[in-house]
């Protein structure tokens, strides 16, 4: 068992309890808090696998910018936790069995119909090195330019969007 | 050296308890976080196989980051507006159980 193997067990451990946490837990402030360390925990495996810029993009955009909009939200509208209202008793349970299926199936899929012998190595100085990020950039303004644009119109419109929805109108009763 | 298996193994549990998350939550802004969760595990998958194949064929290969920065792009427009929408139903309702959002008219 090598070094990074151990690393990689540990850290999926601490991914799966949080993401656990994050559906089972009580009030919505501990679940926001749960998904935070799922997403730093994320970032470290994006960092084993040699992919620093996406890893801190993963921290600023995820970690921080988005959990702190739901923190936000979540104590804006005082929805730390709402009533439990049970109008179909059968759903958890039926819930359960699906998502248990569901994960049996993928990993029957991964481990015995399409098992791979392919290996990913912890990354060395020159995967982290300025130039191949530089390496990336060339690439995404390149052959990627008009999905990098088209992704800038869509936070435009997603900032005009959440602007206008949420906006008192004049003289409207509510 | 990990078998990139694993990964995908990791990203299909993720995956399955965003999904469980969905289903068995009432409070839209915990189902919310549970689609979170699912494009998170996706967006493992991507960069497990881009590292494999890097590995493999010896040469740079950067296309499955370039994927999870646009999704990562995406799913902060996504967070904006759906928060939004939360915040404008209860508004109307003063309640954002899921289960009272049975109209699309406020």
């Amino acid at each position: 068992m090598t070094s990074e193997l151990i690393v990689f067990l540990v850290l999926s451990l601490v991914a799966v309890s949080s993401a656990l946490g994050m559906i089972s837990g009580r009030n919505a402030v501990y679940s926001a808090l749960f998904l935070v360390l799922n997403f730093v925990t994320v970032a470290v495996f994006y960092l084993l696998l040699g992919a620093p810029f996406i890893a801190m993009s993963q921290i600023t955009v995820y970690a921080g910018a988005i959990m702190v909009l739901f923190l936000f939200v979540i104590m804006l509208l005082g929805a730390e936790s709402l009533a439990p209202a049970n109008l179909l008793p059968w759903q958890r349970p039926l819930a359960i069995l699906l998502a248990v299926i569901l994960a049996v199936e993928s990993i029957y899929l991964v481990f015995v119909r399409a098992r791979s012998d392919a290996f990913v190595a912890a990354p060395d100085a020159a995967v982290n090195s300025m130039d191949n990020l530089r390496e990336m950039a060339m690439i995404l303004f390149n052959q990627f330019l008009l999905p990098f644009e088209v992704t800038s119109v869509l936070l435009l419109v997603a900032m005009v969007g959440a602007i206008v929805l949420t906006k008192q109108v004049k003289g409207e009763k509510r | 050296m990990v078998p990139v298996d694993y990964y995908i193994i990791l990203s299909a549990i993720l995956f399955t308890l965003g999904a469980l998350g969905v289903l068995i939550r009432r409070n839209p802004l915990i189902i919310f976080m549970s689609i979170e969760l699912m494009l998170n595990a996706g967006n493992l998958a991507f960069v497990a196989f881009g590292r494999s194949y890097e590995i493999t064929k010896g040469e740079l290969f950067f296309n499955g980051q370039i994927f999870v920065f646009f999704v990562i792009a995406v799913a902060a427009a996504e967070v904006a507006v759906g928060l939004a929408l939360i915040v404008e139903i209860f508004k109307t309702r003063k309640n954002i159980n899921i289960d009272e959002m049975n109209s699309l008219k406020g």
